[in-house]
């Protein structure tokens, strides 16, 4: 390991340790001494879902250079799966076989009447908790792959391939929200019960949930770190700088960028997974192609190519979005409206991209201490 | 000078080429037969016949368009010639991938260096490093003593080991120059395809890069393109001269500048 790799990996360590005290210390110590509500918990557990997402984004944007417009629609189908589960654990009353979330919209054939409904197949794996949470993180790691598949190995590259993203993207929101499809329609997924035993307005179960989900980001970044300081890394970092030149030394970068666009695709499922049973709901505009550029805001907003970033960012900019989306008033005079909320995103994204190209993880604080350099 | 003394006398290709003598791989480590090159109606290249001999330090000199990139494309991949075969190693090499021909052992070096900008010198070195082409042994494997080593030994060669941690867009134009011709050394291809390694370096740069080049004679099969006629001297080597896509004259340098045709093409009349 070189000197310049072993820095970035203390720096990285730090960064983990840093983020585990927070999450794992201070935020467990604020709700058991009662400053911090379930409610804020909640809220926190699910923004470090988006943070999952975004970890594995700034993995392929920000190292491999690979723009896509589509880690929504992984993260969705993720939280579809979970969704299929819980469903399942709220069985109709009519029929007992199909879950009462099916019900709302169910397509019936010719001839087929109420009470003779049948399960479609595809949910029958998610009767299964471990199959789920398999499946719920496997089958968008294999779109993902099959995604690279079609654009990496036909050489479509920038640009082009954030359209091809965004496109499949459209398509399978599409797809999501047609009734026939037995998956709801634009309803989505939303008469749940009970999760794992606990009742899902269990403040126990929301606790847990967000215990369960600082756990799982940890377990990301500190994988994701350990990729990108390897040499897989910097082969990736290679595919980012120049792709063609890889090629003359007898890589195929084609399949470093789809292992790691599958991966990256197989850790917004498990954001997805996650999210519903704090969420509670999922539907298709979860997938709309503005969710997937938002992603990007949250990666560009934080520090690209960092993977702390990429958490800070979701972070950053979900709470603001949380609080500035209610109305503020001073006295009677209402100073901020809901409404203007899509304009201070675009500024901050502008202006990040202006003032702090690199994100707001790479701010030089002036009160902080700066480490010397050591050694020349 | 008589033409059975000349070490670096021209070749009469068309005898030895693998169709017309089954032992052309015995002599030839590359060889190129009816290569046609042809882009939008333009035809950049055109060899009948033309090889490289093992073990050989060949330079290829020619005026501005006359093929010479075009045929280190052709050789690596990077483009498919129109028509003809391409024999490397005893092999038709044609339609094979850049990839496929990298790791039959025919290593590049571009016109203007091509450095991965964000790693440092010594990851830049590390990723050329033979054997290291398969993703998975990538996430766990790590270098050996030996290969750092052998990557230090390069980089002092070139006067780079100070800068071995050091991001590769902070080195200046003669050493990343120098990183792209070492990695090609280190990643030690049959072939090497140096494309104007001199270009926009100064006059003691140059010096050390012929060494460097002329360190590889021997064991090394290297062609190098270049224009500058001095490093072309310092590299006394078999010099063949490119001109319109063809071969138009072959031999010492010496030989070669005496040629009428070359003179005609180089000052146009």
């Amino acid at each position: 390991m070189s000197e310049f790799n072993q820095t970035s990996l203390d720096r990285a360590k730090k960064h983990l340790l840093i983020l585990a005290v927070i999450g794992l210390g201070l935020v467990p110590l604020l709700y058991f001494t009662g400053l911090m509500s379930i409610e804020t918990v909640n809220m926190l557990g699910r923004y470090l879902c988006f943070a999952i997402v975004a970890v594995g984004l700034d993995l392929i944007w920000g190292y491999t250079g690979i723009l896509s417009l589509c880690q929504a629609l992984f993260f969705t189908v993720g939280a579809y799966g979970m969704g299929m589960y819980m469903a399942h654990q709220y069985p109709s009353a009519d029929n007992p076989s199909i879950p009462q979330s099916l019900y709302v919209v169910f397509p019936y054939d010719v001839g087929q009447g109420k009470g003779e409904e049948i399960l479609p197949w595809f949910w029958w794996p998610f009767k299964f908790f471990p199959l789920a949470v398999l499946l719920s993180i496997l089958v968008p790691c294999f779109i993902a792959a099959l995604i690279g598949l079609g654009g990496f190995f036909s050489r479509v590259r920038g640009v082009y391939f954030a359209i091809l993203t965004q496109a499949v993207t459209v398509a399978a929101f599409l797809f999501f929200s047609n009734n026939d499809m037995f998956l709801c329609g634009t309803n989505g997924l939303s008469q749940f019960r009970t999760f794992l035993g606990f009742d899902l307005g269990d403040d126990k179960l929301k606790f847990i949930m967000y215990i369960v989900t600082a756990l799982s980001l940890l377990g990301v970044l500190a994988l994701c770190q350990y990729i990108v300081h390897s040499r897989f890394g910097r082969i990736l970092i290679a595919v980012r700088d120049a792709e063609p030149a890889l090629r003359f030394q007898g890589y195929k970068p084609h399949h470093f960028k789809m292992i790691a666009f599958a991966f990256a695709g197989g850790l917004a499922g498990l954001g997805g997974m996650l999210y519903t049973p704090q969420m509670q709901i999922i539907t298709p505009s979860d997938m709309a192609p503005i969710k997937s550029i938002l992603i990007v805001v949250w990666v560009a907003v934080g520090g690209r190519g960092t993977l702390t970033g990429a958490v800070i960012g979701a972070l950053f900019v979900n709470l603001i979005y949380s609080w500035l989306t209610s109305p503020i008033t001073i006295g009677s005079v209402q100073v901020w409206s809901p409404d203007y909320w899509p304009i201070l995103l675009g500024l901050l994204f502008i202006s990040v991209v202006l003032v702090i190209p690199t994100g707001i993880v790479n701010i030089k604080l002036p009160f902080l201490p700066r480490k010397k350099e050591v050694n020349s | 000078m008589s033409e059975s003394t000349d070490a670096f006398a021209a070749i009469d290709y068309p005898m030895e080429c693998p169709d017309v003598n089954s032992l052309w791989d015995k002599r030839f480590l590359l060889a190129l037969q009816n290569i046609t090159a042809v882009f939008d109606g333009f035809k950049a290249l055109d060899l009948h016949a033309f090889a490289i001999e093992h073990n050989e330090l060949r330079v290829i000199i020619g005026p501005n368009g006359a093929g010479k990139t075009t045929f280190c494309d052709i050789v690596s991949g990077k483009t498919t010639a129109t028509t003809g075969q391409v024999y490397f190693d005893g092999q038709d090499i044609t339609t094979l991938s850049e990839m496929a021909i990298a790791l039959k052992g025919v290593g590049r070096k571009f016109q203007t260096p091509t450095v991965y900008d964000s790693l440092t010198t010594f990851e830049n070195m590390e990723l050329a490093m033979p054997g290291n082409q398969n993703p998975w042994r990538n996430l766990i494997h790590k270098h050996s003593k030996a290969d750092r080593d052998k990557i230090f030994h390069q980089l002092e060669r070139v006067r780079l080991a100070d800068d071995a941690h050091t991001p590769a867009k902070y080195l200046s134009h003669g050493q990343r120059q120098w990183l792209a011709i070492s990695s090609l050394i280190l990643a030690g291809p049959k072939l090497l395809l140096v494309d104007e390694p001199a270009a926009g370096l100064t006059d003691a740069e140059t010096v050390l890069t012929a060494e460097l080049l002329l360190e590889l004679r021997g064991d090394h099969t290297v062609v190098v393109i270049e224009h500058d006629m001095d490093f072309v001297r310092q590299l006394d080597a078999r010099v063949t001269v490119f001109n319109e896509g063809t071969i138009l004259a072959e031999g010492s340098l010496d030989t070669v500048r005496e040629n009428e045709e070359v003179k005609e093409a180089y000052l146009g009349r």
